[in-house]
This record gives C-alpha cells, sequence and structure tokens, in this order.
C-alpha cells in the first residue's frame, strides 16, 4: 500500500509538471488583463517544435529552448491581437490554437508523412538523486525539469508577482489599467510582457511532454491540458502558488487513473472513466471555487486611451 | 503652433466609407495566401499552383463542386450554433462535444430504428440529435446561469470529456464485432440522409443547414425573441433594466446552439460516414467558431463563410491529392484568415486623416 | 514667472470642439481656480496637461521651457500631478503599493520599505493616511488622500484636482482645503477644477473661466462676487428652469415606500429603513453626498436590485418580488442613474425605444418591425432627438441619448417616475430640457423621485427635499425651509431631523 501511495506521489508530480508550467503562464496573461485561450495551441506547437528541432538537431536542449522562443511568439501574436488591435480575447486566442495546431500538424506530415506508430527520440533522462533510498527514489527520481517547475517557477513566480516592480506593474494593468496608466505604467508593454512570459511558459509545458515524458510527437499530446490549466487558474485564483495545488489535484486524479489502469483490475466500467475523471474533477473543482473566484477587474477589456 | 511637417493619425470613425466593406474579404484573402505560401514553399510546391488547385480547380466540375457543399454543410451548422449562442453573449466553445452528443444519437437510433420506415426515421434522428446535443449543453449552461461559472472553461472541458464518451462506446460496446475496429455499427438504410444528387455524396443534411440559416436569419431579425438575445448579448445591464430575463434568453441560447451543433453531428453520420467514429468532426465545432466571427454572427455572413471554408477544405484535399502538400494547409489558412481579418475589421474603423 | 503655460491649446473631437484656443498660465505658489459649467472644457484642457490627451494645436511650457508631453509619465517627470474624479487607484493593492506604482525605486518592492517611505512621506505632508491597509477598504475622502499623497510622493510641483469635493461632505471639504493651504505654503501650485461658485472664493487666488470650451478670462478671486464670477461662468441666468410655487398638500400619496433595506454589490447594508411618501404632481428631492446609498436606492426602486425586507407600494399595489418588467407594467417609469446602464449602445435608436415593451409589437413571437419604427420615429419628432433612427445609440450624445431614455419612459405617462442623477454629464440646454420634462411630468400629476447630487438642482426642482446619509434619510424638508446650510448639515451626518 505505502508502495502504491509513494509512487502515486512521484506520477503526480511528473502529470502536474506540464500544466503547472501552463497554468502559471496563464495566470500572467489573466493578471494583465488577457485571457489567452491560445494556451492549449501554444502548448501543442511547443510538443511539436521542441520534438522537431531535438530531432533535426540531436540536442534535446535546443529543441526545448526553441519551442520557449516559440512560445514567446505566439505570446506576442496574442498581444499584438487583442492589446493593440483590441480584438476579442475569446476568438484571438481559439485561432491563435488552430493556427499553431495547423502549422504542427503540417509540418509533422511534411517531416514524418502520414505513418501510424509516431517517431520517437531518446528524451530527457530523469535525474535519481537518492538512488539508494529505494522509496525515496521512487518518489525523487523526476525530470530536472519538474525539479524546476515546482522549486524554482513557481516560487520565482509568486515572488515577481507579489515583490518586484514589475509584478505590480502586471497586477494594476489588469485590475485598472487606468489607474496603472495615469500612474506612468506603459500598460501595452506590460501586458506584451506578460504575454510573452506567459507563452514561453506554456510552450515549455508542451515540450516536456514530447522531450521528457513521452519522447514523441502525437497528435493527442496536449488532450485538452491547456483548457485543464485554466481552469486550474480561476481555481487557483490568480495565484501561482495555488495554482499548483490546482495542478496537484488534477495531477493526482491522471496518476490514480494511470495506477489504476496498470493494475489490469476487471472493472464493471470502462477506462475511458477514469480518463475523463481528472476534467470533471476540474469542472467540480471550479464549480466550488467558482462562487468566489475573483476575476482581475479589466480581464477580457481592451485598454483604450481615448 | 505653427507646423509644418505633415501629421497623419488614425482616427476613429463609426461610420466607414460604404467601399471598404467588400475590400476586406479581398485584402484579408490576399494577406493570409502572402503569409501561408511560406508553407508551400517549404512543402517545395509552387504558390500559384497551389493556390490554383486549392481555389479555382474545386469550381471547375461539378463533382469537386458539389463536394465543396458536402463540405459546407457541418460548418453551416456549427456556425448557426455558435452564432446563435456568441448573439446572446454566451461563449459556447463547446460545439465540438455538442456535435458529438447529436452523432452519438444519431448512431444509436439509426441502428435501433433498422425497421421503421425513412419518413418516420430521419426526423427522429433529426430531433433527437437536437436534444442530445441540447441535454450536453444543458451542463454548462446551468453552471453559468445559475452558479456564475464561466461557460469557456467549461464547454472547453467538456469537449475533452465527450471524447472519452466516444472512444468508451467505440472501445465498449459499440465496437464493430464484423471488422473490429473502433466503429459504431452501420445505421439502417432508413435512417440515411437521401442523396439531393446521384453519383455525389450531396445529401439532405445540406438542405437541413440551409433550413437552419434561415431560421437562424428569421429568429435574430424578425422577432422578439432574437432582439432580447441581442440585447443581453451586447449589454446585460441595459437589457435586464429593460425588464429582460437576462438569464433566461441566455439559457434558451445556450441549449438551441447546442441542439444545432447536434445536428451537424447527425449530418455527418447519417449523411457521410453512417456510422459513429473518433474522427467523426475535422474539429468542425471549433471552425464553427472562426465561421460566426468572419460571418460577423449573422445569418448571411454564416452562410457565405461556410461555403468559402468548404472551399478551402476541398481544395486542401485536391492540393494534398494533387501536389502532396499536406491536407493541414487548410486548417492553417483557416485560422490565419481569421487572425488577419480581425485584424482588419478593426482597421476598418479608423480612417487615416491628416491633422 | 510661471510655473505652467498653455498657449493656444484646441482640442477636437470629432465634431465638437472641447478646447477652442484656450491660453491657460499658473503660478508658483498659487490656488488657481478653473472654473466653467459640466462640458465647458475644464477636464479636457486638464487632462491634455496630463498628457491624456494630446492637443490639436498648442504649447506647453514647464517653468518657461516648452515641454512635450505625450503620456502622464512625461507630466509625472515634468513634476505635474493629477487626482481625477474616477480615482485612478488599483482596489486590491494596499496604500503603499499603490502610491509606489510606475514610482518604484529598483525591481524589488520590500513592502516594510515601501511602507515605511511612504508612512514617512504621509507624516511629512500633514496627510493622515495608513500605508498598510488596502484601498478596497478605504472611505472616499480617504482615497483622495492617497491620490494627493500619491502625486505629492513623487515630487509634484503643479497639482491638479478634479471637482475634488464632489464626493467629500463639508467637514472633509474643510480638510482638504486646510491641507491644501498648507501645501501652497510649501510652494505647491494648484489648479482646482470646479463649477461651485463659493468653493472657488472661499480657497483660490485666481481664476479662469471657460465657457463652451472658449477661454472667458483670467482674474484675481479677490473683489469678485460670486454673482460677477457666476456671470462669466454662464452668461445667462443659471437654470432657466424652476419649479413654480404651488402646494400639493391635497394630492394622494402615490407611491410610498416603507421600511426599505437592501445592500450594495459587497453584501454590506447600503440602505437602512428608508420610509418616503410621493405624493401625485410632486417631486420630491433626495439629496446627499455620492455614495451614501443613492444608487442603491435607485437600483431597488427600479427592481433591478433586491431588497432585503421592506415594501414598495405603488397605488397601493404591492411592487416588492416584482421584476423589472413588473414594475414598468405597474407604472414606474425608470431611468437609470448610468444612461449607458439603460440603452444596449449598440442597438438602434429604434431598438432601444421599443426594449421596454417588447410585447406589445410582438404577435406570435414575431416583431412588428413597421410599428416599432412608426413609433420611434413619432417619439424621436416629439422629444426633439437629434437622432436618425437606425442611428446605433452608442454614437449618440449624453443629451440626446437622454432624451431616448426619457422618451421611452415619459411618454407611457407613468405613474411614477424614478431619476436618479438626470443631468449629470450633460450640457446646458440639455440639462434645461430635461428638468422642463421632469417639471411637465409633475404637472400632469405623476409623482417624482429625484435622486441627485447636485444641491442646486433639488432646489430649483423639488416639492420637499429628503437627505439621505450613510442609507438613511436623516431628514425631510419642504422647500422653502430647505436652505443649503441647513441642507449641508444634514448631508453631513452631523444632526438628524425627523
Amino acid at each position: 500500500m505505502e508502495i502504491f501511495i509513494i509512487n502515486l506521489i512521484g506520477a503526480t508530480l511528473r502529470v502536474s509538471t506540464p500544466i503547472l508550467l501552463a497554468a502559471i503562464g496563464e495566470t500572467y496573461a489573466e493578471r494583465a488583463g488577457i485571457l489567452n485561450l491560445g494556451i492549449e495551441g501554444t502548448m501543442f506547437f511547443g510538443a511539436f517544435i521542441g520534438f522537431f528541432v531535438a530531432d533535426k538537431s540531436g540536442s534535446l536542449w535546443l529543441g526545448f529552448l526553441i519551442a520557449v522562443l516559440s512560445g514567446v511568439i505566439f505570446g506576442l501574436l496574442m498581444a499584438l491581437l487583442t492589446v493593440t488591435l483590441g480584438v476579442n480575447q475569446h476568438v484571438s486566442g481559439l485561432g491563435i490554437t488552430m493556427l499553431c495546431t495547423g502549422l504542427s500538424l503540417f509540418a509533422f506530415r511534411l517531416n514524418y508523412g502520414g505513418r501510424s506508430i509516431p517517431p520517437s527520440i531518446e528524451s530527457f533522462q530523469q535525474l535519481a538523486p537518492f538512488k539508494n533510498i529505494p522509496w525515496l527514489n521512487t518518489l525523487t527520481e523526476q525530470y530536472l525539469f519538474t525539479y524546476i517547475a515546482f522549486l524554482v517557477i513557481v516560487p520565482l513566480a509568486w515572488w515577481l508577482l507579489y515583490r518586484t516592480s514589475f509584478g505590480l506593474k502586471i497586477r494594476s494593468v489588469g485590475e485598472n489599467p487606468e489607474a496603472a496608466d495615469a500612474a506612468g505604467v506603459n500598460v501595452f508593454a506590460v501586458r506584451y510582457a506578460a504575454l510573452a512570459i506567459g507563452g514561453g511558459l506554456m510552450a515549455a509545458g508542451g515540450a516536456f511532454l514530447s522531450l521528457a515524458q513521452l519522447g514523441a510527437f502525437t497528435h493527442g499530446i496536449i488532450a485538452g491540458r491547456g483548457w485543464v490549466a485554466i481552469a486550474i487558474v480561476i481555481f487557483g485564483n490568480w495565484n501561482p502558488v495555488r495554482a499548483m495545488w490546482g495542478a496537484l489535484i488534477f495531477g493526482g486524479a491522471s496518476a490514480l487513473q494511470l495506477r489504476l489502469q496498470t493494475m489490469g483490475l476487471q472493472l464493471p466500467i470502462p477506462y475511458e472513466t477514469f480518463l475523463a475523471l481528472p476534467y470533471i474533477v476540474t469542472i467540480i473543482a471550479l464549480v466550488l471555487a467558482g462562487r468566489n473566484a475573483s476575476y482581475p477587474a479589466a480581464l477580457l477589456k481592451p485598454y483604450r486611451r481615448e | 503652433m505653427e507646423t509644418s511637417r505633415l501629421r497623419l493619425r488614425f482616427v476613429k470613425t463609426d461610420n466607414p466609407p460604404v467601399w471598404v466593406r467588400p475590400l476586406i474579404p479581398v485584402l484579408a484573402l490576399v494577406v493570409t495566401f502572402i503569409l501561408t505560401s511560406a508553407l508551400i514553399f517549404w512543402a517545395n510546391a509552387n504558390p500559384f499552383e497551389t493556390y490554383y488547385h486549392f481555389l479555382i480547380a474545386p469550381l471547375t466540375n461539378k463533382v469537386s463542386a458539389l463536394e465543396i457543399l458536402v463540405k459546407a454543410t457541418p460548418l453551416m451548422l456549427t456556425g448557426a450554433a455558435v452564432t446563435f449562442a456568441f448573439a446572446a453573449g454566451y461563449y459556447n466553445i463547446g460545439a465540438e462535444g455538442q456535435l458529438f452528443a447529436g452523432a452519438i444519437a444519431a448512431a444509436g437510433l439509426g441502428v435501433a430504428m433498422k425497421e421503421v420506415p425513412a419518413f418516420i426515421t430521419i426526423p427522429t434522428i433529426v430531433i433527437a440529435g437536437f436534444a442530445a446535443g441540447m441535454l450536453w449543453a444543458t451542463i454548462p449552461a446551468l453552471l453559468k446561469v445559475k452558479l456564475q461559472v464561466d461557460e469557456v472553461v467549461t464547454t472547453l472541458l467538456l469537449n475533452s470529456v465527450m471524447g472519452f464518451i466516444v472512444s468508451a462506446l467505440l472501445n465498449g460496446p459499440w465496437r464493430d464485432p464484423n471488422s473490429g475496429w473502433p466503429q459504431s455499427p452501420e445505421i439502417g438504410a432508413s435512417a440515411i440522409f437521401f442523396k439531393l444528387i446521384p453519383r455525389s455524396r450531396l445529401n439532405l443534411g445540406f438542405v437541413i443547414g440551409l433550413l437552419v440559416i434561415l431560421v437562424l436569419w428569421f429568429v435574430l431579425t424578425r422577432t422578439s425573441f432574437g432582439l432580447k438575445m441581442r440585447a443581453v448579448g451586447l449589454g446585460k445591464p441595459a437589457a435586464r433594466f429593460a425588464g429582460i430575463h437576462v438569464g433566461r434568453t441566455t439559457l434558451i441560447a445556450a441549449l438551441v446552439s447546442g441542439g444545432i451543433a447536434g445536428i451537424a453531428g447527425v449530418a455527418e453520420v447519417a449523411g457521410i460516414q453512417y456510422h459513429l467514429i473518433g474522427d467523426l468532426s475535422a474539429g468542425y465545432g471549433y471552425t464553427g467558431i472562426i465561421i460566426a466571427t468572419l460571418g460577423s454572427l449573422n445569418a448571411v455572413g454564416v452562410f457565405i463563410a461556410s461555403l468559402f471554408f468548404g472551399l478551402v477544405d476541398a481544395g486542401a484535399q485536391t492540393v494534398s491529392r494533387v501536389l502532396g502538400v499536406p491536407v493541414y494547409l487548410g486548417e492553417v489558412t483557416q485560422a490565419t484568415m481569421l487572425l488577419v481579418a480581425l485584424g482588419f475589421f478593426l482597421l476598418q474603423r479608423y480612417r487615416l486623416r491628416r491633422m | 514667472m510661471y510655473i505652467v503655460d498653455m498657449l493656444g491649446i484646441t482640442k477636437t473631437f470629432g465634431e465638437l470642439v472641447a478646447n477652442d484656443n484656450v491660453d491657460f498660465q499658473l503660478r508658483k505658489g498659487e490656488i488657481h481656480a478653473l472654473l466653467g459649467e459640466n462640458g465647458a472644457g475644464k477636464t479636457t484642457l486638464m487632462r491634455i496637461l496630463y498628457g491624456l490627451y494630446r492637443p490639436d494645436t498648442g504649447i506647453i511650457k514647464v517653468a518657461e521651457q516648452p515641454v512635450e508631453i505625450h503620456s502622464p509619465k512625461d507630466a509625472i517627470a515634468n513634476g505635474i500631478g493629477m487626482v481625477t474624479q474616477h480615482f485612478a487607484l488599483v482596489p486590491p493593492l494596499s496604500v503603499a503599493e499603490n502610491i509606489v506604482l510606475g514610482n518604484t525605486d529598483g525591481f524589488v518592492v520590500n513592502r516594510a520599505v515601501i511602507e515605511e517611505k511612504v508612512g514617512a512621506a504621509a507624516h511629512r505632508f500633514g496627510i493622515e493616511i495608513d500605508p498598510k491597509s488596502l484601498v478596497r477598504h478605504l472611505a472616499v475622502g480617504q482615497r483622495q488622500r492617497v491620490e494627493i499623497l500619491k502625486a505629492l510622493y513623487r515630487n509634484a510641483r503643479v497639482l491638479i484636482l478634479d471637482e475634488p469635493t464632489a464626493v467629500l461632505v463639508p467637514q472633509e471639504v474643510d480638510a482638504l482645503f486646510e491641507t491644501l493651504n498648507r501645501l501652497k505654503a510649501d510652494g505647491l501650485s494648484v489648479i482646482f477644477i470646479s463649477h461651485k461658485l463659493h468653493e472657488v472664493t472661499q480657497i483660490t487666488d485666481r481664476v479662469t473661466v471657460l465657457r463652451d470650451g472658449k477661454l472667458i478670462g483670467t482674474v484675481d478671486t479677490k473683489g469678485m462676487s460670486q454673482s460677477q464670477l457666476a456671470a462669466m461662468m454662464v452668461g445667462r441666468e443659471t437654470f432657466g428652469v424652476t419649479r413654480k410655487d404651488e402646494q400639493h398638500q391635497q394630492q394622494p400619496v402615490t407611491l410610498h415606500i416603507d421600511n426599505l433595506c437592501a445592500k450594495n454589490d459587497q453584501g454590506m447594508p447600503a440602505l437602512t429603513n428608508i420610509c418616503l411618501e410621493v405624493k401625485a404632481g410632486e417631486i420630491l428631492g433626495i439629496a446627499g453626498v455620492g455614495g451614501n446609498g443613492q444608487k442603491e436606492l435607485a437600483e431597488t426602486l427600479c427592481g433591478v436590485r433586491e431588497c432585503a425586507s421592506g415594501s414598495i407600494q405603488l397605488e397601493g399595489k404591492e411592487l416588492i418580488g416584482q421584476t423589472p418588467a413588473g414594475f414598468t407594467q405597474a407604472g414606474v417609469g425608470r431611468i437609470p442613474e448610468d444612461r449607458h446602464e439603460g440603452m444596449v449602445g449598440d442597438l438602434t435608436v429604434t431598438e432601444n425605444l421599443a426594449l421596454e415593451h417588447l410585447n406589445e409589437y410582438t404577435r406570435s413571437g414575431v416583431l412588428d418591425h413597421k410599428a416599432i419604427r412608426n413609433r420611434a420615429e413619432e417619439l424621436i419628432r416629439q422629444f426633439q432627438i437629434k437622432a436618425r433612427p437606425n442611428d446605433p445609440v452608442r454614437t449618440l450624445s449624453g443629451g440626446n441619448m437622454q432624451k431616448v431614455l426619457l422618451a421611452r419612459v415619459l411618454s407611457r405617462d407613468p405613474k411614477a417616475v424614478i431619476v436618479p442623477q438626470p443631468t449629470r454629464g450633460l450640457d446646458v440646454g440639455a440639462t434645461d430640457y430635461v428638468r422642463q420634462q421632469l417639471l411637465e411630468q409633475r404637472d400632469r400629476g405623476a409623482a417624482i423621485l429625484l435622486i441627485s447630487e447636485d444641491l442646486d438642482e433639488i432646489l430649483a426642482l423639488s416639492d420637499r427635499i429628503a437627505v439621505i446619509y450613510e442609507g438613511e434619510i436623516v431628514g425631510i424638508l419642504p422647500a422653502g425651509e430647505a436652505t443649503p446650510e441647513r441642507l449641508g448639515l444634514l448631508m453631513s451626518g452631523a444632526v438628524k431631523e425627523h
């Protein structure tokens, strides 16, 4: 039983990582007042381009770097549409998701054809700092990115948001851009920056899947994880640390589902029930948290000076 | 201040000159093709040849011209579904899931009603598909209206959940016993939408799509409910102040939207595939959002946009077959066109003026 | 020496000329009033100085040096600070965070350090405020102090105050003036935007008067009487429309409000046991400083805010529990406080005129477009609305928007009319028109509840005046007994008269 639980926790951390990265990225976008529905596509493109570059160049790190860069670019594209042009945020975000999906699939088909077994690469190795203590090893044998996400990105994102002038600006432009503007804050620049950071984190989440967790790229690689991340942002009340708990809940439900599947129990219900479980849990969590959710006051509202 | 320098500025205007309106789609189209030609070069194809096969060739013969209408059918329906919800300010991103709900109903009843004559079966599966889409749309709609839970997120998540339901059905009880493929048994002949033109794929679904567009136009422009919907969509506080039931209006719009998306699923099962399959929809629910937006949330616009996107879909297949350019060029073109057009829509509200 | 020179400033918005070749000069260490009616161009001129608008033509000099002010950032760099009517504060942030926003030293923001610095600055300028408290939790007067401190913290040498007293009770006004005089003694220059003459004569050294976007003149305050200033400001009788004195004692009570209680958006009590009676053919004015429950009272009486307890009766018929449509059906004419919340900006004038009574234009679900259109054309004529039937309402001027609302409501001959802030932001002509319409309704026998923060408006129109303070009615006076002084005491909460 202990083994099962330790196993489960270890898997939870792994499964939560991409969603956590994306959720923090979305937190930054929304804190600045922009709902970025491009998240699903940005993750997808990150997963693809990371895989593609790593495969062609032989360098996993180069793949990861280019993936993050692509996320930044799509974040800036979102900013161009919603911040500069003031286009409807829902539609722009979905448009970016479709563009990213189409581009990835186009390039994937062009380079790998329509084969039925997805091509794979030698993925990142897991770190095992406590090899000699079996139970601790089960828990801590994780990818470097999982360590970075939980131990560096979460505290850093929190610190940046609540303890720096940049974070102060992000929070103010998402809450009252007129006030921020009057105080001499460049609302447009801050929103661009927040979306760029957010896009980079989203793509990093996608690249984690293709370069670490799976070592391959498939059409279903993201499978709605971006949408889950958006729900987690609301659940986490736009706070990176609370988003981490949300990501862990979803990750836990997913990990449990994987464990139950591999145990090969003959259950009277289809295994898809377990696959759907994390999504249903997320919706329930959203309903429970939604009543007290305090949305950034300027979310979805384009800012115009005159 | 005396200044000799000529100053030009964009000035906001509420009434753009008339000649701008038809120019926008044309400009957007040109810009889109310039942008996407990069991909065509990458695929080692000639852009002009590609565009010929993409946009012109499908129109040159009857078979492929009819195929455009076939491709446009689900888009007309999901476009209308999304328009219905968006017009009332309800962001239904769940048309994809609702489409599958309708498809499940059609696939199930299509098999069960094998012995029933077509004039009963066909109306039944259409109504059942509408009801199923509506039912699936009820969850996020009630959460929105009763508990103020953001519908964008819930509809997106429910799309994923619906994917698992379909997969559970196809890998479980509905797996075809003969082939072993993850697809449901073939529906009965009485449930199959008859062909409008022999030896083509064009079927009754297209007529249903046209009817729905017509109903959409009538409701939005001619009925008091349509005006209430638009009032709620464009200004909730004002609508509430004027005595309109915002919650009830939103709920009805959301449910009807889901129902129309359900019909799209029926049309794909009964008109094209005759089975329920996992990739029944090539993201039609999401493309519907583009169509509704490009069609400016009005019925005529939705109709034109779905025909054009039908052409893009059909053309992308031709290009893929003839030139080996991946078929996803269609999806990229559609998304690029949306983003470019959104930019242009906004620009038409501005005018360059000498200061 | 002038610390600010604005020369030949012109600014247009579409057809509207907001500033027409205006000159404005501010001396160092003076309090300078910018006086004019609503829409005279005062705020526009100051928004130009603060970089929120760009002038079409004109030069700005600060300390005799020509400067280009493209954004508030440039203004701040030139030592100019502005406190707008809608406070530019971020409610979920603390006072200290709001003050250092956009002006932090270094990247890291240490809470303890900024709180100490802001606290020290507050002490230095004699402004009492706790740097730790969240702005969300502060009262209006305190928020204003945060705004002033914010400007001073950034070494403002020029402070622009846009109608600073509109949201304050008289005691807070005294405190503000005391602060301003002290700051003036320290060498600060203050621009005081106002349309209240007694404040201008009390606090300022010089006055610049604007009318219809044009400069009328700049004079020393000393030696100017209030009536002289008024003449410069309006160039005609102050209020063209006033109530004819008539008594309506014998009339029956139309609108009867009993022990009404309601909560605000935050769920806190906003109205406590409101008891009011409005007779047929009477205007009952509700005076009070903004934010004392006026908004909630209007919304409750319009049926768009749930009441916690109490009753609202129209000719004996209970309205509590009715939908907004039910209120309209019963004969309550409802005009919203915010015009934009009463009409859908992207729908046409025609559609907005029909919106409240769609059922009458509908046969089995289908709209009778012709009837709607005819009615709209008739109302556009009758109420002199300057718009075409198919114009989207958002393209109309404020005055014409208000006329559309009035047309929609008053053409139904309502038994009672609820009008909160009916002339806010309107020009003189539209203001007169609206007031005239209200008086006509009164003469027709409607019971009118006029809620206004404009005391002059209340005094000009009301038969009786009730004063609201912190959600309670603290006194009801017949118009004849109501003096500004007596009302002021009531409005400040200092006394209650029952």
